[in-house]
């Protein structure tokens, strides 16, 4: 009995923590959204009417939610930010890849500085690091200069304000999400495989498809989660590095909050984003974990 | 019936294998030192050593995945010494077995077959021939984590011979497997060689293994090849102390020599009170020191003293270690050193049966000993 309640209690931070810190501010979101707004503080009415002569009324809505339906507005900005999320992830992935590769196959007494190097940008304020971005792509900024200089463009390129410096800041800003990840996998991998690969005729760039691309996979997912899901409703990178037909949903969510003072509408954006982004990656997740165990479960017995 | 002569003793034989003055450094640490050796074609070569001789080192630089410091490696008369790995006519099982976790066992002996552009039924035909060999069919949609240690075993073995090459090279093969599978998988490995007539290369460090399995054994120490022979050689007629002592149980009397002629080399030996008798024949000047070896199972022990022209020493009974079949005698000689002699027990109850502190004599005949000067 005392066994078992010893176990209840070591298994009850991590879900009070999540409890405490996710679920507790997503109730409070998930309210907001489903309320009237209201010119008073705050800016929106309780979801029970307590002053109802009839007892307490539900005051609650679902209008909130409808408006995202209606104006094409949202709908674009959600997909919008999806590419630009997907276009930086994939970005992220290319650069990441070879460099947790090389880390990863780097002298081990060389390993962990390597790995400090990447987590170094932490170091300095995210703020300041996207703001000196703006230095290096603004028209008459370094990047500019330096193309002007070699030679390969005769005029400055407007990158600032376009989708490509939105894209550019996420790249840099979310790479380490990217690498570390990868760097688990691929340093975990067993180097007698590819020895195997070669020695059964198979040559080196062949067994990195066929061997370790396919082993650091868990890698991949978990990096490119990692900087999807933020990216995709990143809000500071486009507002500084974007242009104002830059069209996402963390700048929306934002003007709903703060220019429009519509807390209600602003919730159910982020209630809308977490339901369609999040919910269906963890559904495919939790199917290719339940798919792995059957196939683990079947040869087992 | 006519035995062919062994191909290692005919000077005409060309061998599959040479290694050639081969060495290997790691920074200061020489891992393999001037390794000349000779496999032939269909042998069961074995490299038996203790840890950190270098045996996987030469076998590694025989795959490929290694580079010799110093030296040629000839592989059916070509060197091979600056070919990639997957260039070569050889294939290796590694002692992790290093089977691709995300494939299938099918899967993973079709990998190699596939690298060399096989057409999908020749394939599928192989996959099936190879398992069947290693009794795995039924097997062949697994992965690798859903099976036992000993069925992996099998399948990196299926997954090296599917490739059919010339030769097998095997990392301590059984090094997992406990006992029992062991012994029956030592059995296993030597007829589906005999079978398929591929020459394995295999390293080892339990001399047993090697003994049972191998046509020969090459016995290595700080990255020499100490001596290379059959089964029967290296125990029988090891060259050196070293092979003496690292091959089953040895008695040592150090001496010098007194007398050689055709007969024998006669030793003296300070710890004995007489000379020692050899059939050794071998024209050593006299004063020359030497070690006289005697294997414990060829010593007789008994409390009379032995017939005229046996070698013999004098002690008493320090412990009896009792095995079954057979009872090990620890003798203290007189001066003080203990030697071992192995006794069959032939008999439910011995009359004259010995027990501790029994004053005894061993003795053995000069034939049985060896003279050592390594
Ligand atoms: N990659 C390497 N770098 C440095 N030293 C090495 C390397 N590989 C092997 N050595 C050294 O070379 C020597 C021989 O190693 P090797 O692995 O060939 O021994 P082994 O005979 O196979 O031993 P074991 O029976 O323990 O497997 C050892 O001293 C080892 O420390
Ligand atoms: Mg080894």
């Amino acid at each position: 009995m005392t066994g078992r309640l010893g176990r209840f209690l070591v298994g009850l931070p991590p879900y009070l923590w999540l409890a405490l810190f996710f679920l507790a501010p997503f109730a409070i979101v998930l309210k907001i959204s489903l309320s009237q707004p209201d010119a008073g503080i705050p800016p929106y009415l309780p979801l029970w009417d307590a002053a109802a002569e009839a007892g307490r009324q539900w005051r609650g809505t679902f209008d909130n939610y409808a408006r995202l339906a209606e104006d094409g507005l949202y709908l674009a900005a959600y997909l919008n930010s999806i590419r630009i999320a997907g276009i930086a992830t994939l970005a992220c992935l290319l650069i990441g890849y070879p460099a947790a590769y090389a880390i990863a196959r780097a002298p081990t007494a060389w390993r962990n500085s390597l790995l400090l190097l990447v987590a170094l940008p932490f170091w300095t304020s995210f703020l300041i690091r996207v703001y000196a971005w703006i230095g290096i792509l603004k028209t008459e900024g370094l990047l500019n200069a330096l193309l002007l200089w070699l030679g390969v463009i005769a005029e400055p390129l407007q990158i600032l304000q376009t989708d490509l410096a939105v894209i550019i800041g996420m790249t840099y800003s979310y790479l380490p999400f990217m690498v570390l990840p990868l760097y688990a996998t691929l340093e975990k991998m067993d180097l007698s495989l590819l020895e195997a690969a070669a020695d059964l005729g198979c040559r080196p760039f062949k067994a990195f498809l066929a061997v370790t691309l396919p082993l650091s996979m868990p890698g991949i997912i978990a990096g490119s989660l990692l900087v999807f899901i933020p990216a995709v409703g990143e809000f500071v990178i486009p507002d500084l590095l974007g242009g104002t037909d830059t069209l996402m949903i963390g700048k929306i969510l934002w003007s709903e909050f703060f220019d429009n003072r519509d807390w209600p509408v602003a919730s159910a954006v982020a209630v809308a984003m977490l339901v369609l982004l999040v919910a269906p990656i963890m559904i495919v997740q939790n199917a290719r974990a339940g798919a792995e165990d059957k196939a683990g479960g079947k040869g087992r017995r | 019936m006519t035995v062919a002569p062994a191909p290692w003793t005919d000077p005409a034989s060309v061998p599959l294998i040479r290694f050639d003055g081969v060495s290997k450094r790691f920074g200061d640490v020489v891992a393999v030192d001037r390794v000349d050796l000779a496999i032939h074609k269909g042998e069961f070569f074995s490299l038996l050593g203790a840890s950190g001789c270098g045996k996987t080192t030469l076998l590694r630089m025989l795959a490929g995945f290694e580079a010799p410091s110093d030296g040629r490696i000839l592989i059916d008369g070509a060197d091979v010494t600056a070919v990639p790995p997957y260039e070569r006519p050889v294939n290796m099982m590694f002692q992790s077995y290093a089977l691709f976790p995300h494939m299938t066992v099918a899967g993973n002996i079709a990998f190699g077959l596939k690298q060399d552009g096989l057409a999908r039924p020749v394939i599928a035909a192989k996959v099936k021939a190879v398992l069947d060999l290693v009794q795995m069919g039924k097997f062949a949609d697994r992965k690798p984590h859903q099976l036992s240690g000993g069925q992996r075993q099998r399948v990196a073995l299926a997954r090296c011979l599917a490739k059919e090459p010339k030769v097998l090279l095997l990392d301590e093969p059984l090094g997992a497997l406990d006992k029992k599978l062991r012994q029956q998988t030592q059995l296993e490995l030597v007829n589906i060689q005999d079978r398929v007539g591929v020459t394995f290369v295999m390293v080892t460090h339990d001399q047993e293994e090697a003994m049972t399995m191998s046509s020969r054994i090459g016995v290595m120490n700080a990255g020499r090849i100490q001596q290379v022979g059959t089964p029967v050689e290296i125990y029988e007629y090891p060259q050196s102390r070293y092979v003496a002592d690292f091959i089953g149980a040895a008695n040592m009397f150090e001496g010098t020599v007194s007398s050689a002629s055709s007969a024998g080399v006669v030793v003296a030996c300070p710890e004995l009170a007489h000379d020692l008798t050899t059939a050794h024949a071998d024209p050593l000047a006299g004063g020359h020191p030497v070690t006289v070896m005697v294997r414990p199972e060829k010593m007789s022990i008994g409390r009379d003293a032995p017939a005229d022209g046996f070698n013999w020493a004098r002690g008493t009974v320090a412990d009896i270690a009792y095995l079954g079949d057979v009872s090990i005698y620890h003798v203290r000689l007189d001066s003080g050193r203990k030697v071992e002699a192995l006794q069959a027990n032939l008999r439910h109850t011995e009359r004259h049966k010995l027990t501790w502190d029994d004053p005894v004599f061993l003795s053995w005949h000069p034939a049985d000993a060896l003279v050592l000067t390594r």
